[in-house]
């Protein structure tokens, strides 16, 4: 519950002299991802506890270095939420990591992600002033929208201390139906079911069984339930498995079990919803309604690329295999002209996280 | 690379005749003339040249041309922009981007379209109406408006509360930078890795490059909406009662107020049944499917009636949902009509403060002698006073701008901010240093240094220009130590 803002800045401005890099660290839960950390442990976790909260406003504020089931529980006790469902990592994620990292869970595409909900931030840069972006209100054009551009970053800009975020309330029903059916089949399904003015809230296959939650009024997700007619899971195995899911702890997501091929590198696609990769699908998590795949294997990285790039997007190595190579999906030179010239708007000496992100960067 | 011999007007024509059209090389006065301006005509400037290209080659060949000579490029949709972002510059050209009207795809599968820059937005919910899909966001210019306009603007609409922003909507441009490179940022999948130049370029103005393709997001038509109207007898219990709804756990898809002056101006304008003696006006718009539509608009009822609704209409058929929607809608008309000019404001607060800032604007009506009538974007906090004067009368407008900075700085000084969807353009310049410190705008002059180093995209817009020591801005970073990994740091 504590304001070290001016000790973060100090810190940065120590660095900045000694030409020292830093790696910032939220709850550190996130250190699998990106690329080998370097420099300097920069700690934000002791910058904590929520500023502001309005539930009539569904605004929030916090410290960067806030764990976000702090947070939940606040918007919990006014039936809020995080609309976005961030993996808590065993609770040791944080607020400011979150938005570093983009990371959201299953609800994604019908809610919105962490940089859609992000309004404002206060965050330090390289020249160790601490400045204040966007702000606590639900629209703001004025400047550019320096809040977003964190998303994603890995704090490559600059080190967050202070997040608000558009907060919403809670549905006030959820049920869960299931179909049994192929990969290919489940892909083309989910984008049909997507094109219907159902309450969806999330759609996910994995293992020949296509898992789609409905929410929002009671009457409406009951309704809907009824004229799909197909098998509902029960409430408790349905929350447990979104949970699991969001929280990437599905047996999946394990790092060292004996099973098949965990342990093995863990790439991410996002990709066209409607895409099909033949070579993967059956074996991998297609969440997101068909945006969001999760594949496991020791796999040649171009190859993974090229396969993305059909598909119509991205993929990157989220976790295991080699964490000094690059791990995001390449980046054309012309756009890696613009992002190193951003970075160095602010962070000119390159203190922060340096190489985490690219190895050019 | 940019040289310093400067190029004539007629030599410059030549160069652009030399691959566009001549018809789409305006360089004389009298065809520049529609130019001089967009939606807010009181900023006028004329141009050199408007040159109206009809190929993404033909745009990257005029920005290579003007790089090369520092010549400033001003962007241009419609022109419906509310601050001044499209005026043009003296010495520079207007980019028209009005021949890229095509919808190149509408994909009922993924849910998704692929647009030129010049697409109106309501044209896009009519193509993808056929397959039972509509473009969430709606600005009130929608007829006219462009989706590249959109995107730079990152503009707003209606059910924004609901659906999103264009930032929320949009899920890759193709960008042509200030040298004419075209670069792709966002890709079909919902994120993409690096950073979020997406991101950034919603809500540009212009500043940072100029957009030939936009893919966006389309969504399911809902089944059923239905709009709530209430009266109420004071402005405190009208605000409530929107804090009332939020706090209910309902989003409505809209959720919008106006005052008594608005609410009068409206009726007399569209006859849409509003209630001409009501303090504050609601309307709250649900959908969904009919039964969520039905359970959401019964608890909005109930709820308008314990904040002490002196009147509550539902709408009970499409055609009245229409009417009703209509006084709202066409609320700046209405206004315009029963004052020679009006000026409309864009700034954005905590909604708890409505009834403190409109008391505060009724104070500075009276000081200034002006009158306001206001329409608010009441879910999302974003207020629209619309302040009436006559431009003839003069010194009138001037008083007219003291007194909108002087909102905008209320909207500051309450925790809100000083543009909500319209953009700062011109118009907003000065007041960019009220709700940000010098080294913020400093950083945003490095972003903008990032993207356009000489500064001739849209120059003079958006953030005022600071310069600092340049020795800080070096692009290659200097030898770092990057030893101590793990080392707390003390
Ligand atoms: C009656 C009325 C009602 C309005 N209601 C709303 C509303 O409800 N919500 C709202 O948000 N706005 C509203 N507006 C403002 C305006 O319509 C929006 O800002 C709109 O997005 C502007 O689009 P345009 O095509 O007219 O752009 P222009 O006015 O031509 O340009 C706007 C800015 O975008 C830049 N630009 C345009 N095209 C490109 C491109 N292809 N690449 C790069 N930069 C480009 C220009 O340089 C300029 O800075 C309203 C305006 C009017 C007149």
């Amino acid at each position: 519950m504590d304001d070290i803002s001016t000790e973060l800045q100090q810190q940065v401005l120590a660095a900045r002299n000694d030409r020292q890099a830093l790696n910032i660290i939220g709850g550190g839960s996130k250190s699998f991802m990106g690329r080998k950390a370097i420099g300097e442990r920069l700690d934000v976790s002791g910058h904590s506890g929520i500023v502001n909260y309005q539930p009539v406003e569904l605004v929030l504020t916090a410290r960067a270095g806030t764990p976000l089931t702090e947070i939940e529980a606040a918007l919990a006790e006014n039936n809020q939420m995080l609309a976005f469902e961030p993996p808590r990592f065993s609770g040791m994620a944080t607020i400011g990591g979150t938005l570093a990292c983009n990371q959201s869970g299953p609800g994604r595409p019908w809610a919105g992600s962490v940089r859609d909900h992000v309004l404002g931030v206060r965050l330090i840069n390289g020249l160790g002033e601490h400045l204040k972006f966007g702000g606590q209100v639900m629209k703001n054009v004025a400047g550019y929208d320096v809040s977003r551009l964190q998303a994603g970053a890995m704090g490559s800009l600059g080190v967050i201390t202070e997040i608000s975020l558009k907060v919403l309330p809670k549905p006030a029903a959820s049920r869960t139906v299931v179909w049994d059916m192929g990969a290919r089949d489940a892909i083309g399904f989910m984008n049909q079911l997507a094109a219907r003015p159902k309450p969806l809230s999330a759609a996910c296959w994995l293992q020949g069984r296509l898992y789609v939650r409905l929410s929002g009024a009671l009457s409406a997700v009951e309704a809907t339930v009824k004229e799909w007619k197909t098998a509902e899971l029960a409430q408790n195995k349905a929350d447990e498995f979104w949970l699991q899911l969001g929280q990437q702890e599905l047996a999946f997501f394990d790092k060292d079990s004996s099973k098949d091929n965990a342990g093995m590198p863990l790439w991410r696609f996002s990709v066209n919803s409607a895409a099909n990769i033949p070579s993967l699908d059956e074996h991998s998590i297609i969440d997101w309604g068909g945006s969001q795949r999760w594949f496991r294997g020791e796999q040649d990285k171009l190859h993974m690329e090229s396969l993305a790039v059909s598909a119509g997007g991205q993929v990157s190595l989220y976790s295991g295999g080699d964490r000094s190579a690059e791990v995001m999906h390449s980046t054309p030179e012309a756009l890696q002209v613009i992002q190193k010239r951003i970075k160095a708007s602010f962070d000119p000496d390159g203190i922060f996280n340096p190489g985490r992100l690219y190895n050019w960067m | 690379m940019s040289t310093t011999n400067k190029l004539s007007k007629d030599e410059l024509c030549q160069l652009f005749r030399g691959f566009i059209a001549p018809q789409n090389v305006i360089a004389d006065e009298e065809t520049l003339k529609p130019y001089e301006c967009d939606g807010l005509s009181m900023y006028c400037e004329m141009p050199l040249i408007v040159v109206l290209p009809e190929t993404v080659s033909q745009v990257q060949d005029v920005l290579r041309i003007c790089h090369s000579h520092a010549i400033p490029v001003v962007a241009r949709g419609a022109g419906t922009g509310l601050c001044a972002g499209a005026m043009p510059n003296a010495e520079g050209v207007v980019l028209s981007l009005a021949k890229f009207i095509n919808i190149l795809e509408i994909n009922p599968q993924t849910r998704t379209a692929r647009l030129q820059p010049g697409v109106r937005n309501l044209a896009i919910s009519e193509a993808a109406a056929e397959y039972g899909l509509y473009y969430g966001p709606d600005p009130s210019s929608q007829i006219a408006c462009t989706i590249g306009g959109n995107v730079a603007e990152n503009s707003g609409g209606v059910h924004c509360l609901k659906y999103g922003l264009t930032v929320h909507n949009v899920l890759s441009v193709d960008m042509l930078t200030v040298e004419g490179e075209k670069v792709t940022l966002g890709s079909d999948g919902l994120d993409s890795c690096g950073l979020d130049l997406l991101a950034l370029i919603n809500g540009s103005e212009g500043l940072l490059g100029v957009i030939t393709e936009i893919q966006v997001k389309l969504l399911p038509i809902p089944e059923k909406a239905r709009v709530v109207m209430a009266g109420f007898d004071n402005v405190q219990q009208a605000g409530d009662s929107v804090g009332g709804i939020i706090a209910s756990g309902i989003i409505p898809a809209g959720l919008e107020m106006m005052d008594s002056y608005a609410i009068s101006a409206a009726e007399d304008f569209a006859k849409a049944g509003y209630p001409k003696e009501a303090k504050a006006l609601l309307l709250c718009e649900v959908d969904g499917t009919s039964e969520e539509v039905q359970e959401h608009i019964e608890q909005v009822e109930k709820l308008f009636n314990s904040f002490g609704a002196t009147s509550i209409r539902t709408s009970q058929t499409e055609a009245e949902r229409a009417l009703l929607w209509k006084g709202r809608k066409s609320a700046f008309p209405a206004v315009g009509r029963i004052s020679p000019d009006y000026y409309c404001m864009d700034g954005t607060i905590p909604r708890g403060q409505l009834a403190h800032v409109l008391s505060e604007m009724q104070r500075l009506s009276e000081y200034y002698q002006l009158r306001v009538a206001n329409v608010f974007h009441a879910g999302d906090g974003n207020l629209h006073p619309l302040i009436l004067f006559d431009a003839n009368i003069p010194g009138e407008f001037e008083k007219t701008e003291e007194f909108g900075g002087k909102i905008l700085e209320l909207c500051v000084a309450v925790g809100g901010c000083i543009t909500g969807e319209h953009g700062v353009g011109i118009e907003k310049i000065r007041q960019m240093s009220v709700q940000f410190t010098e080294l913020e705008l400093l950083q945003f002059n490095a972003i903008k240094d990032a993207f356009d180093p000489l500064g001739t995209l849209n120059p003079g817009k958006g953030v005022p220009t600071l310069r600092r020591c340049q020795e800080y801005r070096s692009i290659e970073p200097k030898e770092i130590n990057t030893n101590k990994e793990g080392a707390a740091h003390g």
